[in-house]
């Protein structure tokens, strides 16, 4: 690995200002991604601010109709938080199925939906309940969030602060885990809030997550795993590796989609 | 860019006071900067978890964090884990239920039970196996590495 300067911010302020002078520098969060990249020397950042001393990026909290938790709020925290388990359920079940306890007890929501990995649990969950990535900078909707394979809408010098979800009544995720990795081979997330149905997949398409529109169509009339039964999704456009074909994958679409509003709708 | 930086590693309760470089890793600073060698580095990219160390409580990978993150944290490694000539009830399991052959997965995994066993001291026989799933062994075949750690569970929460 290639060296570079460390500097540890406090405020969001300061770590803006760190990063607007090392334009070679990259934001240190649980850096389970980051350290691995940095080195095979597939990324070679000049300096790394390390938000973990950053105030006010922790912690979930209610805030009238929506759980909003802090970019640097480590999966196994989200995992145990009381107020989530009571109010989304389906968003609380999502941090304790990422990779292992020593993932969980680094990973953060923040850095894992900024990396935007094609096989990431969170973005899945983002999309599919219409979270808002708030930064230093304005408020982006998933829906224009999430840009492609490692991409997102993120600006240079931008940084998640939070991300605020919307309490859905219905809402569940459903993955098929990689054995060794923990990551979805497939993850499907559906929810219900009033007009507003959503699915969407994560692990599946070789551009990252997506809504599958054809579902939220079928589920406009009852959502209910019934609706989409028989309904499937084509194999164009899925990843494919040596864990699972295309076709494969996007059987899985289906099949987990179904598990999950048994679980949203029980 | 390779200039150092003074910082102190708090290891088993006994503070050392070192000088790395940034990208110095935790695992290699508690190795080679604090001369603990009994935290092992296998993949040294967050697969095998040989490198599980205990950091504020938590079990992490020690090869997926900068030793500078580290310093006013307590960090307790496998030469923390006995009392003098006690062992700790993990490792007197492992050494009772043959939980190791090399050896060299082994501080990973007792560090990783330990800590998630202190958090969750009654935690499922079906959790327990996917916690340990974290880990690699290439010796074992695992069979005996669960069959420790139940009986540690067992033992520790007496």
């Amino acid at each position: 690995m290639y060296n570079f300067t460390f500097h540890r911010p406090t405020t969001v302020r300061q770590a803006a200002g760190l990063l607007a002078r090392n334009p070679e520098g990259k934001l240190l969060a649980g850096g389970h991604s980051l350290l691995p990249v940095m080195k095979q020397r597939l990324a070679q950042p000049s300096a790394l601010v390390d938000l973990s001393q950053v105030e006010g990026m922790t912690g979930v909290e209610l805030k009238g109709r929506s759980v909003v938790i802090g970019a640097m709020t480590r999966h196994a925290d989200v995992a145990k938080s009381d107020v989530l388990k009571e109010v989304l359920p389906g968003l609380a079940s999502v941090p304790g199925s990422i990779g292992d306890p020593q993932v969980r007890n680094r990973g953060t929501i923040g850095g894992s939906i900024a990396n935007n990995d094609p096989n990431a649990d969170y973005p899945a969950a983002c999309l599919g309940l219409g979270a808002t990535i708030i930064t230093n900078k304005r408020r982006i909707a998933a829906d224009d969030f999430f840009t492609g394979m490692f991409s997102t809408a993120l600006e240079d010098g931008e940084i998640i602060v939070k991300v605020s979800f919307p309490i859905a009544k219905k809402a569940a995720y459903e993955k098929f885990k990689h054995p060794a990795s923990g990551f979805a081979l497939v993850g499907v997330f559906v929810s219900k809030r009033g007009p507003d149905i959503r699915v969407a997949v994560t692990g599946a398409g070789s551009n990252g997550v997506f809504r599958v529109k054809s579902f939220e169509e079928a589920l406009a009339k009852r959502f209910s795993p019934k609706s989409i039964e028989g309904m499937t999704i084509p194999a164009n456009g899925m990843n494919s590796d040596i864990h699972a074909t295309p076709e494969y994958r996007a059987h899985l679409v289906g099949v987990l989609a179904k598990r999950a509003l048994a679980k949203a709708t029980a | 860019m390779s200039e150092k930086t003074a910082l102190t590693l708090t290891i088993n309760g006994k503070d050392h006071a070192i000088s790395v470089e940034p990208r110095r890793t935790l695992a290699d600073a508690i190795r080679e900067d604090c001369g603990q060698t009994g935290t092992h580095i296998g993949c040294e990219h967050g697969v095998c978890g040989a490198c599980t160390v205990i950091v504020d409580d938590a079990p992490v990978r020690s090869c997926l964090m900068f030793a500078v993150q580290a310093e006013g944290k307590k960090i307790r490694t496998v030469e923390g884990l006995a009392d003098g000539d006690t062992l700790h009830p993990m490792q007197q399991a492992f050494m009772d239920n043959h939980g190791l052959q090399c050896g060299f997965c082994t501080p990973g995994f007792l560090m990783l039970a330990v800590g998630v066993l202190e958090r969750e001291p009654d935690i499922s026989d079906e959790d327990l196996i996917d916690v340990l799933s974290s880990n690699l062994c290439r010796c074992t075949g695992y069979q005996n590495i669960i069959k420790s750690v139940r009986a540690a569970a067992q033992e520790m929460r007496k």
